[in-house]
């Protein structure tokens, strides 16, 4: 008898994890980071290892921070957004290259086009725990004087890109 | 009004699903004849019901009526009839919708297709896919509406997704929910001989041809779905291990375990309560699958519209369904009789072994998949699981299965003798291994992996002919033969696609500015130019590309980049000249700068399209199997177990 119940036991241990998964959105992750100035960090650049990239370097400008990484799935369904958005130039969008290969990253990049004004390589990720990173991709909006403005988790949609992020840009770039 | 009456329909279509439900199952357990003879006309009437409440959300849409926020939210006036018509299940709500009418499309069909069958049985099976029905309904009136009203109407919709702006998902979705749905069907008779606890050959014979039907609505499904992915994402890979692929091949791989131990169940009276198991198990993983793709517990390529509010409703149902005949198992299932015996080498073995191989490579599947939510769930981070994982575990789980596979159908049953096997095998093993050598080293190079793959490819079809030339000399061979030859030819073929891609594939991402010519795979591709060119919902960038071999021009290949008006989403529309050894494939990236410059993909993908052919042949054998006249006979009501026919 008892070894019929093993399929039924295995199905409520299934069931257990799919209810925590479903309190767990992938997506929405409120960022305590939002109106706080963003962490400072020096990182190497993905494209010239010798150069180095600080988001001080940005101060005076609204820029863009897209954590992304070339094992990211999701990071490929925003990448022609992102393209075509960086192709007009209005905003600058620096990558954070998050846990991931300088090789796989580089081709990655030159199969799918590059976005970036740069990207700078956080390969044992401790830079995305300063900045909260829950999935890739994420986009932080970050304004002049350097404050995290926006926290965006998972892929950027024409939709959220249209309402959310080119509002806000638009906005503090006045 | 038509949505008022669309959305009437599915209220009493709903209604009447619980009538189908319940009366026909107490009916049956005390014996009433009336009550057991409302099934057939019930599954009939719900589905008569949910075809009209279906044409009335269709006619929404090609009458653009955007005060159905249903509507509004997936069409838009510039969007082509045919789209517009497909619209329909290009969302969460109308592929539900679709959903519950294949469900009470199955169950019509077994109303009508079983005459052969005792009443009591037949009103046992459709009161359980009354009873899904139940489950399934509930969710889309409760939650999920696709004739909400939205008022005041919009003025314009916001069109349809544009990845599913193509021929591909015309057909895609409907396949594959026939063969998610259709595995219903051996859920429900499974259940019934569960309840009935007559688990007996007679059952097994009965729902073959329907298991085999949805394997195949299946194999097609999956094989389309990967064929549109193909060549509208644009990546030019086959397969991603996407968790959304993953739970459409999960019921695959258990659906072909199912038919395979339904053989031995039928043939012998063995496996039964594995066979039972496995017939939940499949319908499990298709409940699975809708819950994994519609609650967004998982993220992915496809989840193009998700809540997870309606998360938990499924994650009930799918406690209520699977859970539900779970324990009705373990209840019922102490009590069957073991069934014949069989030595450790008969045909038996080989195909316990077969089942075996294929639920793990199932397991492995699920754990894959399952994996980032359950290390989230446990609060240690956030990850995903990509294709070197599934090509490490489950490719190493397919090779004794496939070596297998030439090998089954030559055992008898009961007892064989391994040294008459092995002889009967020695032709076929030379010529797999001269395969395995000459076949690489024709293509160019000589791998491991190619040499592997070509040799059990050439392993199982040659054992596959010299098995037609045997049984050929004992008459004509039935309908179920020639069918699972078919189907194992399909597999060799694929084999040698998917070997043949992934050894020799070539592909080059290359700067181009009008004139240049790039060279891949002995061919030549020169960019003549790209120029913009309006289509009606969007604006294209058509390049023209010329293609040539040993500057021969052989044609002009156009591919897009498409600028969707609704939603400035770019898509790839790939140009693929297709062939039957080869496919060249280009794709525009991006214009680099003011030059004319583009970024362009170009692939040469050798036999390619053998992948899809493969699959074609599966399906193609599955349905030559169904029309084998054994399922059509009349069953006596102590039909027991026969031999002689293969399985």
């Amino acid at each position: 008898m008892k070894r019929f119940l093993i399929p039924l036991g295995v199905f409520i241990v299934l069931v257990i994890f799919l209810a925590v998964g479903l309190t767990l959105n992938p997506r929405d992750v409120p960022s305590p980071l939002k109106d706080k100035p963003a962490p400072a960090f020096t990182l190497p650049q993905l494209a010239a290892a010798d150069k180095s990239f600080s988001p001080a370097d940005m101060k005076g400008q609204v820029w863009l921070f897209n954590v992304w990484a070339s094992w990211c799935v999701s990071c490929r369904q925003e990448h022609p957004l992102l393209v075509s958005f960086a192709k007009d130039g209005k905003v600058p969008v620096v990558g954070l290259n998050y846990k991931d290969q300088g090789v796989d990253a580089k081709n990655w990049l030159a199969k799918f086009g590059d976005p970036y004004l740069l990207s700078a390589v956080d390969a044992d990720g401790r830079v995305g725990i300063d900045y909260g990173v829950y999935g890739v991709p994420e986009t932080y909006v970050i304004d002049k004087a350097g404050v995290i403005r926006l926290k965006h988790t998972g892929p950027i949609t024409p939709e959220s890109l249209q309402k959310q992020i080119l509002p806000l840009v638009a906005e503090l770039s006045k | 009004m038509t949505a008022e009456l669309g959305h009437f329909a599915l209220i009493l279509a709903f209604v009447v699903s619980i009538m189908q439900g319940v009366l026909p199952l107490v009916g049956a357990q005390r014996g009433q004849q009336q009550w057991i003879a409302l099934a057939r006309p019930a599954a009939q009437t719900q589905f008569m019901l949910l075809a009209i409440s279906f044409a009335c959300l269709a006619q929404s849409f090609l009458a653009n009526d955007f005060s159905v926020a249903y509507v509004a939210n997936h069409s838009n006036t510039q969007l082509p009839t045919l789209y517009q018509f497909s619209a329909v299940w290009g969302g969460h709500e109308g592929s539900l919708l679709l959903w519950v009418l294949m469900l009470a499309g199955w169950g019509a069909a077994v109303s009508v297709a079983s005459r052969q069958l005792p009443d009591v049985m037949v009103a046992r099976v459709l009161a359980v896919l009354g009873l899904v029905g139940i489950g399934l309904l509930a969710f889309i009136l409760f939650t999920s509406n696709p004739f909400d009203r939205m008022l005041p109407a919009a003025a314009e919709g916001r069109d349809l997704n544009p990845l599913l702006q193509d021929p591909g998902l015309i057909y895609h979705p409907p396949l594959l929910y026939m063969g998610y749905v259709g595995l219903s069907v051996a859920f429900a008779f499974a259940i019934a001989a569960l309840i009935s606890g007559r688990l007996d050959a007679a059952w097994a014979r009965w729902s073959r041809p329907w298991t085999t039907a949805a394997w195949v609505f299946l194999t097609f499904g999956i094989a389309l779905g990967s064929w549109w992915a193909y060549y509208e994402l644009g990546w030019g890979g086959w397969w991603f291990w996407d968790p959304v692929e993953n739970a459409s091949f999960m019921p695959w791989l258990v659906a072909t375990a199912l038919i395979h131990s339904l053989a031995v169940t039928e043939k012998r009276g063995a496996f039964k309560n594995w066979t039972v198991l496995l017939a939940i198990a499949a319908f499990s993983l298709s409940l699975l699958g809708t819950f994994l793709v519609r609650s967004g517990v998982l993220t992915s390529v496809h989840a193009f519209a998700t809540d997870p509010k309606r998360g938990v409703f499924i994650l009930a149902l799918l406690v209520v369904v699977v859970g539900g005949s779970l324990a009705l198992f373990a209840w019922r299932a102490p009590k069957v009789s073991a069934g014949g015996n069989f030595g450790l080498v008969s045909r038996e073995t080989m195909l316990l072994m077969n089942n075996v191989l294929l639920v793990v490579a199932t397991g492995s599947v699920l754990l894959g998949t399952l994996y980032p939510l359950l290390i989230d769930a446990l609060g240690m981070g956030k990850l995903s699981v990509g294709p070197p994982y599934f090509n490490a575990v489950f490719v190493p789980v397919m090779v004794p299965l496939l070596l297998l596979m030439a090998v089954g159908p030559l055992a008898n049953w009961k007892h064989a003798d391994l040294k008459a096997i092995a002889r009967r095998l020695r032709v076929s093993m030379v010529l797999a291994v001269i395969a395995g050598i000459a076949l690489p080293l024709l293509m160019g190079a000589w791998t491991p992996l190619t040499a592997l793959s070509s040799l059990l490819a050439v392993w199982i079809a040659a054992s596959g002919v010299f098995q037609i030339i045997d049984r050929m000399k004992t008459g004509k061979p039935p309908a179920a033969f020639w069918g699972m030859q078919v189907a194992h030819l399909g597999i060799a073929v694929f084999v040698i696609g998917v070997a043949m891609v992934g050894g020799y594939q070539e592909e080059k991402d290359v700067r181009m500015e009008p004139g240049d010519t790039v060279k891949v795979g002995g061919y030549g591709f020169r960019l003549i130019g790209v120029k913009e060119a309006p289509g009606p919902n969007y604006r294209a960038s058509v390049g023209t590309v010329e293609l040539s071999k040993d500057g021969r021009v052989l044609k002009m290949m156009y591919p897009e980049k498409r600028k969707y008006f609704s939603s400035e989403m770019p898509m790839t529309e790939a140009a693929i000249d297709a062939g039957f050894t080869r496919d060249v494939y280009v794709s525009l990236g991006e214009p680099l700068d003011n030059t004319g410059a583009w970024s362009v993909r170009v692939y040469y993908k050798p036999f390619v399209d053998w992948i899809w052919g493969g699959c074609l042949l599966m399906g193609l054998g599955g349905f030559i199997a169904m029309l084998d006249r054994r399922y059509r006979l009349r069953v006596k009501a102590s039909a027991g177990v026969q031999g002689g026919v293969p399985a």
